[in-house]
Order: structure tokens, then C-alpha cells, then sequence
């Protein structure tokens, strides 16, 4: 196996082409064509006479969404934040890897840590675009934002939400939102600079400062991943509550960041980029997905047995609505959520031979990433939209939208650095990697 | 060709050579018993006598003699099993996980820690067969062909699952360790000078021959019982936490229940590896193989580890309050301010606090140090379970059923008991075993050393040189 240990020029100037520009502004063009389709259907009222079909079977008075002014735009409200709260986790992400891989002392992953390096900065798009959500259809999302529920002896006083005032409260939200988004932004941007000086000037200092801010990343980060879980999911479902909740959203944003990092790696490959780049890190790649898509079952498993067992009314009543609620609709994408993120890339990652083989690597991927959505969109539509979900152009072109402005954002990133952290103290460990 | 960046640091020290190594390793197996060990040999005895005898006078007399009530009907019996099998949770985290994550400092402590992965487990084991009263009815825990009346194990039961966990995780942990130990064996094996210990040496060795397709073989299983352990140590806690979380009392029905016993479990293994380290690499003279590094390392996991835990006791205290549960909110409140505050305390300082001091260089790198916190670590994970456990059912629905927990003589000489087994257990294992990895060390001098010798696989200095053993039938 020489060619393994043939090292190929360091030196790779990724090029974000026009032909590749074009494809995503058509991309984003159709998105936003089926957005405007879709959202003119639902306007129109079409297909809605379905849903009055079901709405007897729904558990709609065990529900607590605001349904009493549900409009065609709360869905479109809703579907921006799916989108917003998937593409943030898998931004996130990438600061997280590689937070986690300098504290890990990692040698493997420098040769490809320009790819989760080059994901956070889509951050600042999603914290504005969150933010204006938020104030501009917080009252079809957040069923907590609503006065009336702290008005006591009100008719609409809710005794249990009028009590996590102190938590849910319009400007401690804001606040907090702000603080994770500028955080987690600027540790990163401090990270990303340290890793250009590092390009052009190279010794080991640049890699201790990042080690010292990496940790301080993780540090806030394992604060901020479970408030903001609470935050921008759970709170949707506003008597709801379960522990579990941060770490089983964190497992979710981490394991999709890593199935969008190794899909990138590979296309890079395919196009001739990341020569460097060997089977044996493909592998472990594949094995940080395999690994991860079981620890994200164990916790989805973990909370929804422990929930499923104890039977508490308070708590039961989440699954009930996913089961059997609202005519049923949240049943399918509730299997197909631990379908495509367990039983898929279980299967089709388990064997060595799979994690190296980059059309099995880029299926498992997608499955993934799939997935993922499914699993955003099981845990926000049913508190937002209820019996007037479903899968429509506005479901389609919102997803379009979101994936062409994230990859034009990555692209773009990519460009402005080596493709390969050529001065990483820990690069001549990766570059004879051989597992 | 493997690299080894610069900014790694060296993991062994000395300048050794492979056959210092072995000299190094082999010389406390093959030697006369130190003075050291035979203290601590003889008080861990005289401790596994006294505490045998309060074990067989608990079966004699019945469990009435423990400080249990009806409220709360599970208290240090359930704590120190719940300890003694989350400290096991190290051994496996070090022999498999990190062996998953190809971490090279694994390799000087993974014998020991899994050893007393070993026998932490068989600790907490005891504490079941206590529980039982009935020790000799221990097999009904099987589900058997129904024989002997209507019995049947209820599957629904997370105790149940527990006697599948813990026994398959048992088998496993014992199979690695053994299988582990086999090239080491033959190593001993092949230098012995007796007649008896040849034999048994060669029995356990299991006809190892050192050959290639012997180590291809090694290396396969090493990592096929890796990836077996991995899934199997998570679930150990997790159904262990299952005891806990699968019911409706305040304070043990939280969803975050399972990952974060397995922190806590690995949080406490860890300070149980450092203590056990400590001491032995100052009485076997190991501290060119267990280095500052290898403590560092450990003391990043133990602070990592307890952070993990301390985010989830502020999750908990949160969601308490946050679910409008005033179930759930005294139960956490009736913790950190009723009667017994003084435990929540002593498990929130000694758990959260405390390993933060590790984010000091200075203190982390310190024996001194190490060695107490590691201490302070595991009564900290003590008290969690204590507090968990007892402070959850000592304040019952009705109030006319509150009650406290009075531990006596018997509950605290069944939990001493644990302790004179246990490192009667591991001093025996210390002994007569190598506490440290030949092969896997030797496998790291070329890529790791502090500095190499001239060659490394030059002769020992050791005493064996002037007397060499490769004329066996000297004697």
C-alpha cells in the first residue's frame, strides 16, 4: 500500500465555481417558487378540508398550541423555524468537533478540520433570521408569549406556565437567544483566525490558544446546548418538561453536524480536493456517525421509555399527540425519525468495508441528515401547527431555501483558507494515518 | 508507519528498553512478597474476616438487622451497590473505549483498572446476594423452567434487567482482561524458575506462542470485545438507573437519569483508578510507566466526567422547578434544605465543586492532590447515591409515613466488608499478576519513549542479567 503513504501536495485553494453558484441561486429560486406556491395553497384553503376530517379524532383539548387563530402563516412561521433551529444545531456543530478534537488532543481530524471549521459562520444568518422570527410570529410558535396566561383570575390563566414566568419571559428569551448566538459566533471567530495565523505563520502557539479557547467553547457550550434546547424546542409544548430533553437535542445537532461534515469531505474528494485525505479517515468518520446515531437512540430511547413507563399524564401527553394525535399525522415522520437515524446507518455503516466506501458513507449520510429533519419536525410542527401539518411545497421549498444559503455559506468559507491546516502541529500524524 | 507529533507528551520515561520492560513488570510477580504488600494484605484480610462474619450474621438473623423502615426500605444496601458498579464502569471505559478512541496512554493502566473493574463488580454483587436474605435462592433471579411453584421473573421489572446487564457485563469484562493477560502469561511463563509456577503459569497462558497470527488474532478479539463492552458498559448504568427512573417517586422519575449515572459511574471509576494507581506505581516503582501524563490525562476525564454531572444536577434542580410539579420541586428543595442537607452538600461539593480545582495545572499534576481529591471524588459519588436514594423515599405521600434512616453496626460492617473483598482482591491480583501490560507498553516505547536507549530491544539492567533465566533447569 504505498499510495497510502505517498503524501500529496498540501497546497488546495478550494473554488466555489459559477456553475456551482448558479445551481444553488436556482436551488434557493425554486425554493422560494415553492414557498410562495405552497403558501398561497394553504391561503386559498386548499387541502385543509382534510384536516377538518380528522380534527374530531385529535387530541386537541389535551394540546395546549394556540390553535384559536391558526392561520396559513403560522405553518410558514413554523417551517422556519424547523429549518432555522436544524441548520443552527448543524453550524453549531462544527465548533463543537472542533472544540472537542483540539481538548482531545486529535490528530486524525486536523487534516480535515477546515470543513467543521468552515460551518459556524452561517450562525449570524440563523441567529437574525431566529431573532426576527421570534418577534414576528412569536405569538404563533410560543404559546407562552401569550399575556392572558399570567393574568391572574384571567380567563386564560394557566397556573403551571404563569409559574415558569420566571424563565419564560419575552426578554430573558431574547437575551438568552442573543448570548447564544454572538457565544457560540465569536469563540468561533476566534478560533477560525487563530487557525489562518497558524496557516501563515505556523509554530505550536496558535494551537494552545485554541486548545485554552476550544475548552472555553465547551465549557459555555455545555451550558447553552440544553437552555437552548429548552429554549427554541421545548418551550414550544409549554407544559411539557423532561430532563433529557438538552442532551437529546445536542445528540441530534451533533450527529447531523457530522454526517453534514463527512458529506462534505467526500464531495470535496470526488472533486479532486483533500488529496491528503485517506480511507482510513473516511473510516473514522464513519465510525464517529455510526457511534453517534446509536448514542442519539440510546437518549431519544432513554427518554421516551422512561416517559412510556412511568405513564404521567404530564409527560405522556408529548407522545400521545405524536401517536395519536391530530387525526394520526405525526405518526409516519415519528418512525421515519427512528427509522433513517437508528435502523438506517446501523445497518448500513456496521461493517469496516461500509465506513470506506464513499457511496455507502454518502448514503448513511443523507439517511442522516433526513432524518434529522424528521426529528426537528416531530418535536416543533405538532406544538405549532397540530392538525394543519403536513408535507407541502412550503415543507420542500423551505428546506431548499435554507440547504442552498447554508451551502453557499460553507462554500464560501472554504474558499477563503488552504483547504488543509498545513501548519497544524498535528497534521504529520493525519497525513500517515493507517488504521 | 505510525507518526508521533512533537507536542505529544512522552508516556514512558527512562529510556527503557523492552526488556526493562519486562524486568519492571515481572519483577513483583516473580519476586518474594515486599513488606508493603503484606501489611496491607493482612489488614485487608483481618477486614474481609470481620466484615464476612457481620455478612454471615446478617443472612443468619435476617435483614431486621440493617436500619431500614418502612418508608425507606432501600438505603446503604442499594447505595453501595450502586457505587461499587459505577466505580467498575472505569475499567471498561479505559480498556475499550479508549481503545476505540486509540488513545496510547491506555495501555500502562488499562490491566489494573480493568481488574478492578472486576472486582467492583463482584463488590456490588455481594450487596444483591445480601439483599436477597436468602442467598442460596439467588438462582430464581434466573428466569428458569417454571419448577418450583408459580414463580417467574417479572420482565417488566428493571431489576431484572439488571441480573442480564450485570452478568453479561461481568462475563465480558472478564473475558477482556483475561484474554488480555494471555501474551503477558507466557511471558512469566517462559521466565519461571519453579517447577509450580511454570505449570500454572503455562495452564493460564493457554499455549500462547507469541507467533503472528496469535497477535493478529489478539488484536481482533481486542477490538471485537471493544466494541461489545462499549454498548454493554452504557447499559450497565443505564439499567441501573432504570431501577430508579422507571418509577413515579419524586426525585428518581427524570428522564436524564441514564446518561448521567454513566458520567457519574465513569466520574468515580476514574478517582478509583488514580488511588489505586497512585500507591502502586510508588510501591511497585512503576512511575516511568504511570508518568505525570497518564495522571493529567485521568484527572482531564475525572473533571470532564463531574462537569458532565454537575450539569445534570442543575438540569434536574431546573426542570423541578420549571415542570410546576410541586412534587417535583419539594423533592429537590426538601434535598438541599431538610434534614438532609448535609448529605446534598457533601455530594454537591465533593461532586461538583471540587474536581474543578483540576482546572489548575499545578494541582492537577500534583500526586498529592490527585490522590486526595480521587478520594473526595468517590465519597461525593457515595452521597450521591445516598441522597438519590434516601432522601427520595424518606418523605413519603402522607406525611404520617416520614421517617429518617438510622444506619446500624450491620449496615455499616456489610458496606466494610466490600472493602476488606475488594482489596483482598486486587493486593492478590497485584501480586501474582502483572498490574501493568507488557505487550501493550512495548507496543508504544518506539512512538512514545521519553528517550530511547541505543536499542530498544537491548538487554535489561535489571538484576536477571548477571543471572540469566534462559537456562531454566538451573535449579
Amino acid at each position: 500500500m504505498a499510495s497510502v503513504h505517498a503524501i500529496p501536495s498540501l497546497d488546495e485553494q478550494y473554488e466555489f465555481t459559477a456553475e456551482a453558484k448558479r445551481r444553488l441561486i436556482i436551488g434557493g429560486v425554486v425554493g422560494v417558487a415553492l414557498v410562495a406556491i405552497g403558501s398561497f395553497l394553504l391561503a386559498s384553503g386548499v387541502g385543509e378540508h382534510a384536516h377538518e376530517a380528522v380534527q374530531g379524532h385529535g387530541l386537541s383539548e389535551g394540546h395546549e398550541g394556540a390553535h384559536g387563530h391558526y392561520t396559513w402563516m403560522t405553518r410558514f412561521w413554523a417551517n422556519v423555524w424547523v429549518n432555522s433551529v436544524y441548520f443552527t444545531g448543524i453550524a453549531v456543530a462544527g465548533m463543537f468537533f472542533l472544540s472537542y478534537n483540539y481538548l482531545a488532543q486529535a490528530g486524525w481530524s486536523s487534516v480535515i478540520k477546515r470543513i467543521p471549521e468552515a460551518m459556524p459562520a452561517f450562525l449570524p444568518v440563523m441567529g437574525i433570521i431566529m431573532l426576527a422570527t421570534f418577534l414576528i410570529a412569536g405569538h404563533d410558535l410560543f404559546h407562552w408569549t401569550h399575556a392572558e396566561l399570567y393574568v391572574k383570575g384571567g380567563e386564560g390563566y394557566d397556573p403551571i406556565i404563569a409559574g415558569k414566568k420566571g424563565f419564560l419571559n419575552t426578554p430573558f428569551f431574547l437575551g438568552r437567544m442573543i448570548f447564544y448566538f454572538v457565544s457560540w459566533y465569536f469563540l468561533w471567530r476566534i478560533l477560525r483566525n487563530y487557525s489562518l495565523q497558524e496557516d501563515l505563520n505556523g509554530g505550536t502557539e496558535y494551537y494552545y490558544k485554541s486548545m485554552k479557547f476550544g475548552v472555553v467553547f465547551l465549557v459555555i457550550f455545555a451550558v447553552t446546548s440544553s437552555t437552548a434546547a429548552w429554549d427554541l424546542i421545548m418551550s414550544i409544548d409549554t407544559h411539557w418538561f423532561s430532563t433529557m430533553f438538552g442532551w437529546y437535542t445536542l445528540a441530534s445537532w451533533h450527529v447531523a453536524g457530522l454526517a453534514t461534515m463527512t458529506l462534505v469531505v467526500v464531495m470535496l474528494k470526488e472533486q479532486g480536493y483533500l488529496q491528503a485525505v485517506n480511507q482510513s479517515h473516511l473510516h473514522d468518520l464513519g465510525k464517529f456517525i455510526f457511534a453517534f446515531s446509536i448514542f442519539w437512540t440510546y437518549v431519544w430511547f432513554a427518554q421516551f421509555m422512561l416517559i412510556y413507563y412511568a405513564n404521567l399524564p404530564e409527560e405522556t401527553i408529548y407522545y400521545r399527540e405524536r401517536f395519536s394525535g391530530y387525526g394520526g399525522i405525526y405518526l409516519a415522520p415519528f418512525f421515519v425519525n427512528l427509522f433513517l437515524n437508528f435502523v438506517f446507518p446501523f445497518l448500513v455503516l456496521m461493517t469496516r468495508d461500509a465506513k470506506r466506501t464513499t457511496v455507502l458513507l454518502k448514503v448513511a449520510c443523507w439517511g442522516v441528515l433526513v432524518g434529522h429533519y424528521f426529528d426537528f419536525y416531530t418535536n416543533i410542527m405538532p406544538g405549532t401547527v397540530g392538525e394543519h401539518g403536513g408535507f407541502g411545497p412550503i415543507e420542500f421549498g423551505m428546506i431548499l431555501i435554507f440547504a442552498c444559503a447554508f451551502i453557499w455559506s460553507v462554500s464560501t468559507q472554504l474558499t477563503k483558507a488552504n483547504l488543509i491546516a498545513k501548519n497544524h502541529p498535528l497534521l504529520e500524524e493525519a497525513l500517515h494515518h493507517d488504521i | 508507519m505510525h507518526i508521533t507529533s512533537a507536542v505529544r507528551t512522552p508516556l514512558v520515561s527512562g529510556g527503557k528498553t523492552y526488556a526493562d520492560v519486562t524486568e519492571d513488570v515481572c519483577r513483583q510477580v516473580e519476586g518474594k512478597p515486599t513488606r508493603e504488600w503484606t501489611i496491607a494484605f493482612t489488614i485487608s484480610a483481618l477486614v474481609l474476616v470481620y466484615g464476612s462474619a457481620c455478612v454471615f450474621y446478617t443472612w443468619w438473623e435476617g435483614l431486621g438487622v440493617w436500619g431500614l423502615n418502612k418508608t425507606v426500605g432501600w438505603a446503604w444496601d442499594i447505595t453501595n451497590f450502586v457505587w461499587w458498579v459505577g466505580i467498575g464502569h472505569a475499567g471498561t471505559l479505559i480498556s475499550a473505549i479508549l481503545l476505540l478512541f486509540r488513545q496510547k496512554w491506555r495501555t500502562s493502566v488499562n490491566r489494573a483498572a480493568e481488574a478492578m473493574t472486576i472486582f467492583a463488580v463482584v463488590c456490588a454483587a455481594m450487596f444483591i446476594f445480601m439483599h436477597m436474605g436468602r442467598p442460596w435462592m439467588a438462582y430464581w433471579a434466573l428466569p428458569l423452567p417454571n419448577t418450583f411453584g408459580s414463580l417467574w421473573v417479572n420482565f417488566k421489572s428493571p431489576l431484572v434487567w439488571d441480573v442480564f446487564a450485570i452478568s453479561t457485563y461481568f462475563t465480558v469484562s472478564l473475558v477482556f482482561w483475561y484474554m488480555g493477560l494471555v501474551p503477558d502469561l507466557a511471558t512469566i511463563r517462559d521466565r519461571a524458575r519453579s517447577k509450580v509456577s511454570r505449570y500454572i503459569y503455562g495452564a493460564l497462558s493457554l499455549g500462547w506462542n507469541g507467533s503472528a497470527k496469535t497477535w493478529a488474532r489478539y488484536e481482533y478479539m481486542s477490538l471485537i470485545l471493544a466494541g461489545i463492552s462499549t454498548p454493554l458498559v452504557l447499559s450497565v448504568h443505564t439499567i441501573v438507573s432504570m431501577d430508579f427512573a422507571t418509577s413515579v417517586i419524586p426525585g428518581w422519575h427524570t428522564t436524564i437519569f441514564p446518561p448521567y449515572f454513566v458520567a457519574g459511574a465513569i466520574f468515580s471509576g476514574f478517582a478509583m483508578v488514580q488511588n489505586l494507581m497512585l500507591i502502586i506505581r510508588v510501591v511497585f516503582k512503576l512511575e516511568d510507566y504511570i508518568t505525570t501524563e497518564h495522571i493529567e490525562s485521568m484527572n482531564k476525564i475525572i473533571t470532564l466526567t463531574g462537569s458532565i454531572v454537575g450539569v445534570a444536577y442543575i438540569t434536574e434542580f431546573f426542570i423541578a422547578w420549571y415542570s410546576g410539579s410541586e412534587f417535583e420541586s419539594y423533592a429537590f428543595i426538601n434535598r438541599a434544605s431538610g434534614p438532609y442537607w448535609w448529605a446534598y452538600w457533601a455530594m454537591m461539593t465533593c461532586n461538583v465543586i471540587s474536581p474543578q480545582l483540576f482546572w489548575s495545572k499545578t494541582i492537577r499534576t500534583s500526586v498529592v492532590w490527585t490522590f486526595v481529591l480521587s478520594v473526595v471524588v468517590n465519597i461525593g459519588m457515595w452521597f450521591e447515591r445516598f441522597v438519590i436514594i434516601v432522601t427520595s423515599l424518606h418523605r413519603d405521600y402522607l406525611p404520617s409515613s416520614w421517617a429518617m434512616f438510622h444506619p446500624t453496626l450491620f449496615d455499616i460492617s456489610d458496606y466494610i466488608f466490600s472493602f476488606g473483598l475488594f482489596f483482598t482482591l486486587f493486593l492478590l491480583f497485584a501480586k501474582f499478576l502483572p498490574v501493568v501490560n507488557m505487550a501493550e507498553v512495548k507496543a508504544i516505547i518506539k512512538s512514545s519513549s521519553e528517550k530511547l536507549p541505543q536499542s530498544v530491544s537491548g538487554v535489561a539492567k535489571g538484576e536477571r542479567v548477571t543471572n540469566p533465566t534462559f537456562n531454566k533447569n538451573v535449579d
